[in-house]
């Protein structure tokens, strides 16, 4: 089923920065993080979404990013270990970078005891305060109050933290999402506001969601900084990120970033896309971000097959340890379903 | 002790915990410079500075949720809606996020919501509400409503040492009119308590808020007529003091609950169910309930009179319990 839009989704980004020069200046060993990361990232979600949730073994939603991880990932290897996290549903990087086990999120997904969130929440509904990541609730644009206040109380305190808060474009055109910034913006507080811009939120293009080109666009009218930058090179996604958290932490305010990107896959496991030109789809193919990094490094002669290979291989013995361990968990008491509903001494 | 204003309480508690734990701070709007509207934070952005006390944009949502950002990060932000009127504004955020915080992914949410709720001010739709019922049904969240100057301070403390969200729900009416005397030094009323106001065995009225005062007149009208009324003031709405209610109840098994927000969907119908399930062996007439029209708060006097529950009704619904 195709649905008549008048815009093309997009396919040409504004790039307010290249990566042919300044790609040389990242470290071949950051460079094979991102790699690693954006990898796991896949293959776990690759497992979760194709493989688990099709078995049945995954009840509910189920919404990965594929074809985004430059994003999570380019951004989230920004973050010190005191900064704050406030993620949505498509930057499973995140976690994974800040440590969360794939044998937790796995667990998560399967709704085990185990899980992240002990079978309290379902998918990535889940945060953990131990590795200073906030979970994100359902109500798209909620987690930018959220960061705007964990960034007030590091300000109050004079620490050197930043918060990093992600949304996808359907979520800024919530109120909240609005409010929040604003409200950053206003009292200067240490926060990034990194947008997922993947240009469809369920079947609604972006055209849509918005009458401007850009929700960067809208910086200005916050009196912040607003980049445009092409979210599926993650070496761009990286150095960008960089600019933003240091304007941040050197007490300048927010900063905005807009990573322009293509959701690859349904909004969740159960959409097709119909809704999405297939020629949109085969565009967008081209321009995979993990394509392009292992491209681009072994052209360098940064990477060699052979590591590709056995980074590979070490990917999928984490994500088949993860699968297994998470199957063998079990699942929580009924009457857990009572517990932690107030503070318990 | 000292002869203290409910406002003034309310004052006090916020001010001796600001001293006392350097992690509660306040935001809201006009709490700064203005001292609040209803100048309860006065003096406050002087004494504390500006770090203690911030004046917010125009921006419940983000006042509450940046209230419970701040609360991840061990803060115990006190969040101020000018009005309570405006707290639907922040709905989601209380209620998908606060209220679920801990019960989701075990990160407490240790905030105090608060603002001048209640009619009886020539205050009109918006600026006269009793809000405690549209919270009631979100397990998670912890909701009180003082009536006297002593439990407006002792409330407040409590609530900003409480490690769960809660709503703390002032009745503007009472602001300057109450006055009570109140000691040096510190202390706090227990959330989820009720107090007895008043003993008596022919009859209860159990409340809360502005409308204790109400109970307490038709009391002393209903005592002239030889009949002995108990007025039982909840204090907390969630967690409802069960065992206080059904104590009442069974003590006098003539119950009327009755309170400022309107009828339908109101709080009395929970306190009354409970009543039914679990003190009907003691119940000698129906349980009755006395609130507000199932209407938005109107503006003109003779309006708003009718809207709020009086004394005469109270009476009229004590004659019918009597009778019975």
């Amino acid at each position: 089923m195709r649905i008549g839009i008048s815009n093309k989704p997009e396919t040409d980004m504004t790039k307010r920065e290249t990566t042919a020069a300044d790609g040389k200046n990242i470290p071949k060993e950051i460079k094979k993080q991102l790699l690693h990361y954006m990898k796991l990232t896949r293959e776990i979600e690759y497992r979760v979404e194709k493989v688990l949730y099709r078995q049945g073994k995954i009840v509910g939603g189920v919404y990965v990013g594929r074809g985004q991880e430059a994003i999570s990932v380019g951004t989230g290897m920004l973050m010190r270990e005191n900064d704050v996290v406030a993620p949505t549903h498509r930057d499973m990087g995140i976690f994974l970078i800040r440590g969360v086990s794939p044998r937790r999120i796995i667990a998560q997904y399967m709704g085990r005891k185990t899980g992240v969130t002990q079978g309290k929440d379902g998918n990535m509904h889940m945060g953990d305060l131990k590795h200073n990541i906030i979970a994100f609730v359902s109500h798209l644009g909620d987690n930018v109050p959220q960061a705007a206040g964990a960034a007030l109380a590091m300000k109050m305190r004079g620490e050197d933290r930043v918060a990093f808060c992600y949304s996808g474009e359907g979520a800024t055109s919530r109120g909240d999402w609005h409010e929040g910034i604003n409200f950053a913006a206003v009292h200067k507080l240490p926060v990034v506001f990194f947008i997922n811009n993947n240009q469809y939120a369920y079947s609604t293009p972006v055209s849509l969601q918005m009458p401007v080109k850009n929700v960067a666009d809208r910086a200005p009218a916050y009196g912040i900084p607003g980049d445009v930058i092409d979210g599926n090179d993650v070496l761009a996604v990286y150095l960008s990120a960089q600019r933003a958290v240091e304007w941040a932490r050197s007490g300048k305010g927010p900063y905005m970033v807009e990573y322009k990107t293509f959701r690859m896959t349904g909004h969740s496991a159960h959409d097709d896309a119909g809704y999405v030109p297939r020629e949109v789809f085969d565009e967008w193919k081209k321009k995979d971000p993990v394509e392009r990094l292992e491209h681009q490094m072994l052209g360098a002669g940064e990477i060699t097959n052979e590591e590709l290979a056995g980074m590979a291989s070490e990917i999928t013995g984490i994500v088949d340890d993860a699968v297994d361990w998470a199957d063998k968990s079990p699942y929580p008491d009924p009457e857990d379903c009572l517990k932690d509903v107030y503070f318990e001494k | 002790m000292a002869l203290t204003t409910y406002l003034e309480a309310i004052r006090q508690g916020i001010w001796e915990e600001m001293e006392r734990d350097d992690r509660v701070f306040i935001l809201g709007e006009d709490v700064g410079v203005y001292g609040g509207a209803f100048k309860v934070t006065a003096g406050m952005l002087d004494h504390f500075g500006p770090k203690r006390v911030v004046d917010t944009p125009i921006s419940e949502s983000a006042i509450v949720g940046a209230a419970i950002g701040a609360s991840y990060m061990g803060m115990r932000p006190i969040a101020e809606m000018q009005f309570i009127d405006f707290i639907s504004c922040a709905f989601d955020q209380i209620t998908n996020v606060a209220a679920k915080s801990r019960y989701r992914w075990g990160a407490g949410v240790p905030i105090v919501i608060r603002g001048p709720s209640g009619g009886n001010t020539h205050g009109g739709p918006f600026h006269s509400q009793n809000v405690e019922s549209f919270f009631l049904n979100t397990p998670g969240l912890k909701i009180v409503q003082p009536s006297t100057a002593y439990d407006a301070k002792g409330l407040i403390k409590a609530a900003i040492r409480d490690e769960d969200p809660v709503l703390y729900l002032e009745h503007k009416y009472l602001y300057r009119r109450i006055k009570d005397e109140i000691p040096d030094g510190d202390y706090t009323v227990p959330i989820g308590k009720a107090a007895l106001r008043r003993e008596g065995g022919d009859l209860a009225i159990i409340t809360y808020g502005a409308a204790v005062y109400t109970a307490l007149e038709a009391a002393d009208t209903l005592a002239k007529g030889g009949a002995e009324t108990e007025v039982l003031d909840v204090r907390t709405l969630a967690p409802l003091d069960e065992e206080a209610i059904l104590e009442t109840a069974a003590k006098t098994g003539k119950v009327i609950v009755l309170h400022e927000a309107c009828l339908t969907g109101g709080a009395g119908g929970e306190i009354a169910a409970r009543i039914a399930a679990k003190a009907f062996d003691f119940l000698d007439g129906p349980v009755l309930r006395v609130a507000a029209k199932d209407t938005p708060v109107p503006y003109s006097p003779p309006l708003e009179e009718f809207f709020l529950p009086q004394v005469g009704d109270v009476l009229e619904a004590a004659r019918i319990l009597l009778d019975y």
